[in-house]
């Protein structure tokens, strides 16, 4: 009832105060010194929305919240919310709050003192009245006496959390807010913060270097590296169809095969990766002719047995099983195709007959799931990175 | 006082009666393992006995003579320096009789001198440990800067201050230029001048345990505060300010204490009128006039009254983390 009530009530402010209020980052640069933090960054954060900024640590995501809190001023560039220029804005003055990477509770004051913080400094009326309702909404209202120092790392967070959304700022900046957690209770926590989100209806700006955090939170998803924003959309469709091998290698698994282009096709082109001929679609391809690299990912492709592989040679290649880990529920493979590579095969455990190492084998796939990015570009740019972020 | 307590309970014998503590029954280490950490807990206990017997030989022992010389009596007919143990608690009344003002005064001298420090030093301490941050080759230079007057005597630094206020120099021609000072208004030998060489004096007992303090202060939370809608000067009240009271408590104890029962810069820089602090009554009662139980019952009368403020003060300002 009193979530409901706080629900109601952010509604109307938001409606009120931010209404329509996007978050624009207009070719934001900041440089410590000789070194470029964030690059000549473009965004445009629509109001309402769940957005996360996902990338490998050190790619410039806390520097660019920074930015939009005003505790750091950018090189160059200009930021607006809802079209008011608050570049020169300072920190206390902007309609922003943020959910600090390690809490940063006040230790000296009560759970409700912090949470009622931000409120008692604007002189809003009935402060201890609607922190202790945000207090309800994270469900800690009866930790509001405590010290933070007396809370658990999640009961924490959830402190923080409230101190930000009890000021229904225009936008709510989270970084990394769920890394201090257990696996188990940022699951948890991530429903919940989605729930939250939805709830009071702010938007919010995650920052994570956890892809399936992006992936199940977000609606928009920015994949951001060396200061850049690689490629931004909806979780599925960055997932489907990345356009840089970073961003294929960062967000899940991708098989990236080098090729040429040798035929075009009209709606597709026809790639000839040492003997095997590739098709891609246009719409699907990042480059047109010359080098290419073929995309697929290991879930989506189908592994045979070779006498069962008949038909339309292209989009197969044969190959020999190098290596397999049953999990139960799925087997993943690797598979050793001659001049091509090794590729990753996730097989669904539908009670067929497992390959062993040393196995022939053809790989194949549909022409829909494949994608084309640029041949010039590091076929394993991004994979580093994912493997370090996954990471505990 | 809370300050020793808080080291006491980190120090060697808390950690050895935390081990002793460990109930015997079915230990499953050998005679000889518990027979070692049994010596190394008794360890313990030989390693404050040193502090023990000092603070036994040189504080809780001259305290207890103390007493006991404020209530001795002069017989009639005696020669000077002759007295004889007595209870003659008159002696107390006699001596505050005469001396209240002074001792009062020695109080506001310290407070005004204690404030004082506390504006310059904050600011210092903010300054080297937080917006310095970092920057350590120019934290040190400035640290040293702090201590350096250490480096001279104590009597030197202050006879300083009587050229630096004398009716030539620099401050009085400034402040006489300005009209803040009459034509024929002087510095030297006035209660001014006591409080600046009591300010300048102890400074960095105020300086130092807020530098100490504050260079832990985890800059995040100014952070949080200017991100919660607090201004500059409004996140300093309420989020640096109280975090920094355990240091503020520590300077502002280190300075007012010692600087009440000073008499070092009442001598020098003061004058024999409306300037005498207590330490002088005391001395000259001890080493002048030769008046033991006098001087014996303003000490002690000083000492109480120390402690009478001081946990005053500690309740009212003290935080948990101090206590
Ligand atoms: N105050 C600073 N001075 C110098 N370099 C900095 C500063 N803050 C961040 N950086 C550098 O900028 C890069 C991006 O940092 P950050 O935004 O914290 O990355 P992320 O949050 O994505 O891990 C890092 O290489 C970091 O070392
Ligand atoms: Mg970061």
């Amino acid at each position: 009832m009193v979530q409901e009530r706080l629900a109601e009530e952010t509604t109307t402010a938001a409606g009120r105060d931010s209404g329509g209020a996007d978050l624009v980052l207009d070719s934001v640069t900041k440089r410590f010194a000789d070194f470029v933090a964030v690059d000549d960054l473009n965004l445009t954060i629509p109001a309402g929305s769940f957005f996360a900024l996902l990338g490998p640590s050190g790619c410039g995501k806390t520097t660019t919240l920074r930015m939009v809190a005003g505790l750091e001023q950018p090189t160059s560039g200009t930021l607006s919310i809802g079209g008011r220029d608050i570049t020169r804005t300072g920190a206390h003055e902007r309609p922003v709050n943020t959910v600090f990477q390690n809490y940063a509770l006040f230790p000296h004051m009560s759970v409700l003192d912090n949470v009622a913080f931000g409120l008692k400094r604007r002189k809003i009326r009935g402060a201890e009245a609607r922190a202790k309702s945000a207090l309800e909404l994270v469900e800690l209202g009866h930790l509001a006496a405590r010290r933070p120092g007396q809370l658990s790392g999640g009961q924490q967070q959830r402190v923080a959390l409230a101190r930000a959304i009890v000021n229904r700022p225009a936008v709510l900046l989270l970084d990394e807010p769920l890394g201090a957690l257990d696996m188990k209770l940022r699951r948890q926590m991530q429903v919940e913060l989605k729930n939250i989100q939805l709830e009071v209806g702010l938007t919010f700006v995650h920052v994570t270097h956890d892809q399936e955090e992006a992936m199940t939170m977000a609606d928009t998803v920015a994949v951001m590296n060396a200061g850049r924003v690689e490629q931004m959309g909806a979780p599925r469709e960055l997932y489907e169809l990345p356009r840089t091998a970073f961003v294929a290698n960062f967000l899940g698994k991708s098989n990236l095969v080098p090729g040429e282009v040798i035929e075009d096709r009209g709606d597709a082109v026809v790639v000839n990766a040492r003997g095997n001929r590739l098709t891609v679609l246009k719409e699907r391809a990042a480059a047109h002719h010359g080098r290419v690299l073929v995309g697929i990912r290991p879930e989506k492709l189908k592994m045979m047995w070779p006498q069962d592989a008949a038909g339309d040679p292209d989009n197969m290649l044969h190959g020999r099983v190098a290596d397999t880990s049953f999990t139960g529920v799925s087997t993943d493979y690797l598979v050793d195709v001659p001049g091509v590579g090794r590729l990753g095969v996730f097989s669904q455990n539908h009670g067929q007959q497992l390959a062993r190492p040393g196995d022939e084998v053809v790989l194949c796939w549909d022409t829909a799931h494949a994608f084309g990015l640029d041949g010039r570009e590091d076929s394993s740019a991004g994979a580093a990175e994912a493997a370090e972020a996954a990471a505990p | 006082m809370s300050l020793l307590a808080r080291n006491r309970g980190n120090g060697p014998a808390a950690d050895a009666s935390g081990k002793a503590a460990r109930p015997g029954g079915k230990d499953p280490r050998s005679a000889g393992e518990i027979g070692a950490e049994r010596r190394r807990s008794r360890m313990g206990y030989w390693l404050i006995l040193p502090g023990f017997a000092f603070m036994l030989l040189f504080f809780v022992l001259p305290v207890f003579s103390l007493l006991a010389t404020s209530l001795y009596a002069k017989p009639p007919g005696a020669d000077v320096g002759q007295f004889v143990p007595a209870l003659q608690f008159g002696n107390y009344a006699d001596v505050l009789g005469a001396y209240w003002q002074e001792l009062l005064r020695s109080f506001a001298f310290a407070l005004v001198a204690t404030v004082a420090a506390l504006l310059i030093g904050y600011p210092m301490a903010y300054l080297v440990a937080v917006r310095l941050r970092g920057r350590k080759l120019l934290q040190g230079i400035l640290l040293v800067l702090i201590i350096a007057p250490f480096f001279t005597s104590f009597i030197l630094r202050t006879q300083a201050w009587k050229q630096i206020l004398a009716d030539e120099g620099p401050v009085v021609a400034v402040l006489r230029a300005v009209a803040l000072l009459p034509e024929d208004g002087r510095l030297t030998a006035t209660a001014f001048a006591v409080v600046c060489g009591l300010t300048y004096n102890f400074l960095p007992f105020m300086t130092l345990p807020i530098y100490a303090n504050l260079e832990r202060l985890d800059t995040r939370l100014i952070e949080a505060g200017t991100d919660l809608y607090a201004s500059p000067f409004q996140t300093f009240r309420t989020v640096t300010l109280p975090l920094s009271m355990p240091g503020v408590m520590a300077g502002t104890l280190l300075t007012f204490i010692p600087a009440s029962g000073d008499y070092i810069n009442a001598a020098l820089l003061g004058n024999n009128q409306d300037t005498t602090m207590i330490g002088q009554v005391i001395d000259s009662r001890f080493f002048r006039v030769v008046d033991y139980p006098g001087a014996s019952a303003l000490s002690f009368v000083l000492m109480l009254a120390i402690l009478a403020l001081v946990i005053l003060y500690v309740r009212r300002f003290g935080t948990k983390e101090l206590l």
